[in-house]
């Protein structure tokens, strides 16, 4: 059993249908990148997988347990799977430290001294012990970001989501925020990444996902996907034109 | 007409008004504690998912803003007797109408503030594993109470000067006691007088430190 499946997940709002019959499945130990037009669904299928957007039908199953079965403890699964969001989402009321270790003693329960060591641990991972102190708002849109990957990271997760992780960065903070990525892409860290960053798909996925209009239209490999453009779909083909030469 | 305030001296002050505005105090603070914790109960149910907890709550806000104050304090002062068989005292019923009453109008305050932290910090906190409970109360709440600062401490002003109301039931607060001062003295024109200007200092010196605040208390996004 993969780590993560989804099975024909379908959700609309209101009317309107932004996931169709998704079916995927993500084994341990990969990458895999999502790309696709703006308002193709991307974001909102990663969501599903935590269960931040609940699906109106189909079935979604990580580490064995089933987000549609109501005894799973969702907060629980929650906790094993570290998420980044777009705008970073850092708690701007508490301190870069506090905001590493809130959710590992109020979650997980470690001790305070614990849960500072541990977050001490992946702050000088992404680069930023000396900003330890600070609030979100002193730091740059770049910090921000790497501050919230060692959040997510803390919890120990089985799997990282990332959602538009650099969309909203100055484009010279694209960079510091794709490194640490790609070196947790290279520890072996289970990894989905909605991103249009087609460089960071190139160098460390092992697997792209096209979507557009809410389906899946591909799921190939990283060199299917870039090498073979001829054997893609046509929405495909054209996504990847424009992407190329922009 | 001749004012004469000569006859307020120190001795009636403490005799008369000091108790009064005691009360009054108290008053407001217990009736803005009270109404903060119950109006944050009353917005989250507001909030809820729960279409029961949401009516019910809905309902009650609705009925109590749209009764006067001085009704609702009068008809618990009235009624409470003939349901629980004695009067439980002015100043209790005084302390559980307005309670009940700035409930109400807290949650709606709060309600707004909850509503201003954006969506994205509820989907962290959830992805962090946190529970309903955790989120209110260490992520949304913490931001939200510091962005209604300003507002709330000017619905506590606003019940300060309500709490005027009480003489319907007979409380003693600071109206109160200038009425019987100048019952005492033959001086209801310079007693009114001189309440006025004791409710606009303490009022308007409110608003000013409300004013500063709000400059030094920067919203959160």
């Amino acid at each position: 059993m993969a780590f993560i499946e989804l099975h024909h997940v379908n959700k609309y709002y209101g009317q309107f249908q932004v996931l169709s019959d998704c079916t995927l499945s993500v084994e341990k130990g990969e990458v895999v990148v999502i790309c696709g037009p703006s308002g193709s669904g991307k974001s909102t299928l990663i969501k599903t997988i935590n269960g931040l957007e609940p699906i109106q039908s189909g079935k979604i199953v990580v580490d064995g347990l089933s987000l549609q079965d109501s005894n799973t403890n969702l907060s629980l699964l929650r906790s094993k799977v570290g998420m980044v969001f777009q705008s970073f989402e850092l708690f701007p009321h508490l301190s870069v430290t506090d905001n590493l270790t809130i959710a590992q003693i109020k979650v997980l329960k470690r001790s305070p001294l614990e849960a500072k060591k541990h977050g001490l641990m992946y702050l000088e991972r992404v680069g930023l012990t000396t900003q330890k102190d600070k609030f979100p708002g002193q730091l740059s849109g770049g910090q921000q970001q790497r501050v919230a990957i060692a959040r997510a990271l803390c919890m120990d997760p089985k799997i990282m989501l990332f959602d538009e992780p650099t969309s909203a960065l100055d484009p010279e903070m694209v960079g510091e925020v794709l490194d640490v990525m790609v070196q947790l892409a290279n520890e072996g860290m289970t990894m989905m990444c909605v991103t249009h960053e087609m460089g960071f798909a190139k160098k460390v996925s092992n697997r792209v996902i096209f979507m557009d209009l809410g389906r899946i239209v591909e799921d190939c490999t990283k060199v299917d996907f870039f090498s073979d453009v001829s054997a893609r779909s046509p929405r495909a083909q054209e996504f990847l034109s424009k992407i190329i030469q922009g | 007409m001749q004012l004469d305030l000569s006859f307020y001296t120190w001795d009636l002050i403490e005799k008369f008004i000091l108790k009064g505005l005691l009360f009054s105090i108290q008053l407001t603070i217990i009736a803005t504690l009270g109404g903060i914790i119950f109006g944050t109960l009353l917005a989250l149910m507001r909030l809820s998912n729960q279409r029961v907890l949401s009516t019910i709550a809905s309902w009650y806000v609705n009925i109590m803003r749209s009764i006067p104050l001085v009704m609702v304090i009068l008809w618990f002062f009235l009624l409470m007797p003939s349901i629980i068989g004695r009067s439980i005292g002015a100043e209790l019923s005084a302390y559980i109408t307005f309670i009940a009453f700035e409930a109400a109008f807290f949650s709606e305050i709060i309600r707004a503030g909850i509503n201003s932290v954006p969506q994205g910090q509820n989907h962290a906190a959830y992805a962090l594993g946190m529970n309903y409970q955790q989120k209110m109360s260490l992520i949304i709440l913490p931001q939200a109470f510091r962005n209604m600062i300003p507002v709330l401490m000017t619905q506590t002003i606003i019940l300060f000067q309500d709490t005027s109301l009480v003489y319907a039931i007979g409380a003693y607060d600071l109206l109160k006691g200038f009425e019987v001062a100048g019952k005492n003295y033959g001086r209801p024109i310079e007693t009114y007088l001189l309440a006025a200007v004791v409710y606009f200092v303490i009022c308007f010196s409110l608003s000013t430190i409300v004013k500063k605040i709000q400059q030094n208390v920067a919203i959160i996004r």
